[in-house]
């Protein structure tokens, strides 16, 4: 280890290996993963979140999946949340997730071609 | 592939004594088998505290806390949790479970909430076998910060102004104490850090070597770098064979690094770092004699001064702390000295670690800030007494502390309170005793320990002890009076005063504190001939009451057959045969069994 700056290097490389862990309070991406959800192609879709946010290196953004939501019918459902609000979109698939990460996640507006129902508690 | 789920598996010794080690492959086989293995991460950390808990699966991003898992639970965590995003309310640490059944995030939760993690900071978080998890959480920065921007002295008067005591026992400022072996110019210095928790009870810094070993090498090598040092030696019991193997790993990973070596971040200092390993005495905590133990000779103390930082290992200027005190030096040098003295109180600053045990719902380690009460620990922190038992005493200080009585539970928690009561902070043993303990009974069990430990150089402390714990023994008999008592607080006075080292000097002090607060219980074995906690077996007598109800468990049981009576009627015990040995206690489904 010749200086600091080889030291700063390893803490960047490695921050992915720990970010995730300890306090989560940024934006959560809830991924609808129930049978109904995995046969309707939900998992592609979560794998397309967590891949695309390494990339852009979205890292107060966390992806989870999560269990039926009851509406079987328009699966797969995806869910932002971000404090109070609420996001539900519909009918996900891989090209949705892309829009969502780019005009939601990054660029902060709702792709409103998706959304059965903002601010649902 | 970029892992969306991290999960932690805790891989302290008491979860793997609990049967921990099983857990990752059960993880890897039903991970495979849903085909979602490339999408967890796993992780082995080190303790996360509530060892009666164990072992746990912490499942990030979410952070929920499963406890008490078991092999067989695995599969279903896998398959609802990690596939279906279902979280295993069944599995789930109780108190992490709201109400309405929702469930809280691992550090929401009762236990973590009122504490303040500094020495522990990555303890359950990191791995501790990949240094590059200790770098990403800002690992060796502090030391970076000492070797490139701060001399020397400026590290020592940091080190003074964040007000760190040492958290082996004694107390004293860390940052004094470099300054010091500082001032004491030599051609080689030497740095030791004490692993060698001799507490019974007590695995505090057992844990920090386990779960970030890596805290403890960069303290290490800022206090070498603070006095100018080169060497630097971890001395471990050889009973911590985890501890050992960890602290290797993390030693040869900062050597491949360049953090151990030459010219260490370009700024031309070197430091090696050697592991000593102890057989486990008590007395080898003790400095001198753990420096005597290093230089090859018997463990034994010898008289100070000359202090260490004077005359220390081969007679060269050397300082000695604690585990815990190293693993918070290099976040005081990251966060700066007036961060860390911004926690506590007035004298005693940062945090301190206790094991917590004995008779308390949540045992394990707990990491609080100084000024925290007694009554936040056992109550909010550990959930207080099981089974609806008064709480009697808490025992701090281990065999060289002492007992303190539930009028003074509201007492904040500082190296001058709690000397002033008549126990002490000591490195963090913290036993909670209930009302089924007998104080006479407890000194006894203190007493054997440190008559077995003492290294017998001087005559106080080799003989007082050992008559110390025959006066015990003979009011635990019934055979002794109240000058008896007199006489037993005599001697210990004189064996505080008069023993050569710290081993000898506070063996009395269980003695000391319980004749403080509990010389009535100490009366009542001499004059009414009666244990009140139950367990000085002369002194009492099992009994059935007529709450039996006559399951026979008790007769199953007894290992001398010495009760009878036939199915759902009273049953009785003979007491001429009866060796209260109290299993029937136990196993009585309705208490019905008791001693007086
Ligand atoms: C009998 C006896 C046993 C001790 N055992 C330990 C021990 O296991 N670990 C420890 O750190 N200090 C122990 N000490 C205290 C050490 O002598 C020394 O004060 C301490 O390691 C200094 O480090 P600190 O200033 O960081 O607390 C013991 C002291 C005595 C008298
Ligand atoms: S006080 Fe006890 S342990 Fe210390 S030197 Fe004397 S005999 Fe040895
Ligand atoms: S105390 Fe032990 S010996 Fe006595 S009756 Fe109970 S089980 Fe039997
Ligand atoms: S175990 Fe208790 S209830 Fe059962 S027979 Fe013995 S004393 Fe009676």
């Amino acid at each position: 280890m010749k200086s600091l700056d080889d030291l700063k290097k390893i803490r960047d490389a490695a921050q992915s290996k720990v970010q995730m862990r300890g306090k989560n309070e940024g934006i959560r991406v809830l991924v609808g993963m129930a049978t109904c959800g995995i046969s309707a192609g939900a998992r592609p879709v979560m794998n397309k979140f967590v891949e695309k946010i390494a990339e852009y290196n979205l890292d107060k953004i966390t992806v989870t999946p999560v269990g039926c939501i009851g509406e079987c019918a328009i699966e797969p459902i995806v869910e932002i949340l971000q404090g109070e609000n609420r996001t539900t979109y519909c009918r996900v698939d891989v090209e949705a997730t892309e829009r969502i990460i780019k005009e939601h996640l990054i660029g902060g507006k709702v792709v409103s071609d998706y959304v059965i129902g903002k601010y649902r508690l | 592939m970029i892992e969306r789920s991290h999960v932690l598996i805790c891989s302290g010794s008491n979860c793997v004594a609990r049967g921990a080690k099983s857990l990752r492959a059960e993880f890897e086989e039903h991970l495979s088998n849903l085909g979602i293995r490339h999408e967890i991460k796993l992780v082995n950390t080190g303790c996360v505290g509530l060892c009666e808990q164990g072992p746990f699966v912490i499942v990030y991003p979410e952070g929920v806390f499963y406890a008490l898992v078991k092999s067989k639970d695995i599969k279903v965590i896998c398959e609802e949790h990690l596939y279906k995003g279902r979280i295993v309310e069944r599995l789930v640490f109780d108190e992490a479970l709201t109400e309405n059944k929702e469930v809280k995030a691992f550090d929401e939760i009762k236990f973590y909430a009122k504490q303040t993690r500094i020495a522990n900071r990555n303890c359950g978080l990191i791995n501790p076998d990949d240094i590059e998890e200790y770098i990403a959480r800002n690992g060796y920065r502090g030391l970076g910060k000492a070797l490139l921007e701060m001399t020397r002295m400026e590290v020592i008067e940091e080190m003074m102004a964040s007000g760190l005591r040492g958290r082996g026992g004694g107390g004293f400022p860390t940052g004094l104490k470099w300054k010091f072996a500082y001032n004491n110019e030599s051609d080689q210095k030497y740095v030791i850090c004490n692993a060698d928790e001799g507490d019974p009870g007590a695995f505090m810094d057992r844990a920090l070597l386990e779960g970030d070993p890596h805290s403890i090498i960069e303290g290490l090598m800022i206090a070498g770098y603070a006095i100018g040092a080169d060497k630097g030696y971890v001395y471990v019991r050889i009973e911590y064979p985890t501890a050992i193997e960890k602290l290797k790993t993390a030693i040869n990973q900062a050597k491949n690094l360049g953090l151990i070596g030459n010219d260490i971040f370009g700024s031309g200092f070197n430091f090696d770092i050697e592991i000593r390993l102890g057989a486990g005495a008590f007395v080898c905590g003790e400095e001198t004699a753990l420096i005597a133990s290093i230089e090859g000779g018997r463990g034994m103390s010898r008289n100070k001064p000359p202090f260490p930082a004077e005359k220390g290992l081969w007679d060269k200027p050397t300082i000695i702390n604690n585990v815990e005190t190293l693993a918070n030096v290099p976040e005081i040098l990251f966060q700066g000295a007036e961060w860390f003295a911004k926690i506590g109180t007035e004298k005693s600053k940062g945090t301190k670690v206790f094991s917590l045990g004995g008779n308390i719902k949540n045992a394990g380690l707990v990491e609080v800030p100084m000024g925290t009460t007694l009554r936040e620990v056992i109550y909010d922190i550990g959930g207080g007494i099981p089974n609806n038992k008064e709480l009697k005493a808490v025992q701090t200080g281990g065999p060289s502390g002492g007992a303190i009585p539930p009028h003074l539970l509201d007492l904040k928690i500082e190296y001058e309170t709690l000397h002033e009561v008549g126990s002490m902070m000591g490195s963090g043993g913290m036993v909670v005793i209930d009302e089924d303990n007998c104080m006479v009974d407890i000194c006894r069990f203190y007493l054997e320990f440190t008559v077995d430990e003492s290294c017998g150089k001087c005559t106080p402390c080799r003989e007082g002890t050992k008559k110390m714990l025959e006066m015990l023994n003979i009011i635990s008999s019934g055979h002794g009076t109240l000058e008896d008592i007199d006489k037993l607080e005599h001697l210990a006075k004189m064996v505080k005063n008069s023993s050569l080292c710290g081993l000898g000097q506070a063996a009395p002090n269980p003695i000391l504190s319980m004749l403080e607060h509990f010389r009535d219980e100490f009366e009542t074995h001499v004059v009414d001939k009666k244990c009140p906690g139950g367990k000085c077996k002369a002194l009492i007598e099992i009994f059935i009451t007529d709450d039996c109800i006559g399951c026979t468990k008790c007769v199953a049981n007894c290992p001398v057959n010495c009760i009878t009576g036939t199915a759902k009627q009273l049953h009785t015990i003979d007491t001429s045969v009866c060796i209260k040995c109290g299993i029937c206690k136990n196993v009585c489904p309705v208490d019905a069994i008791i001693s007086i």
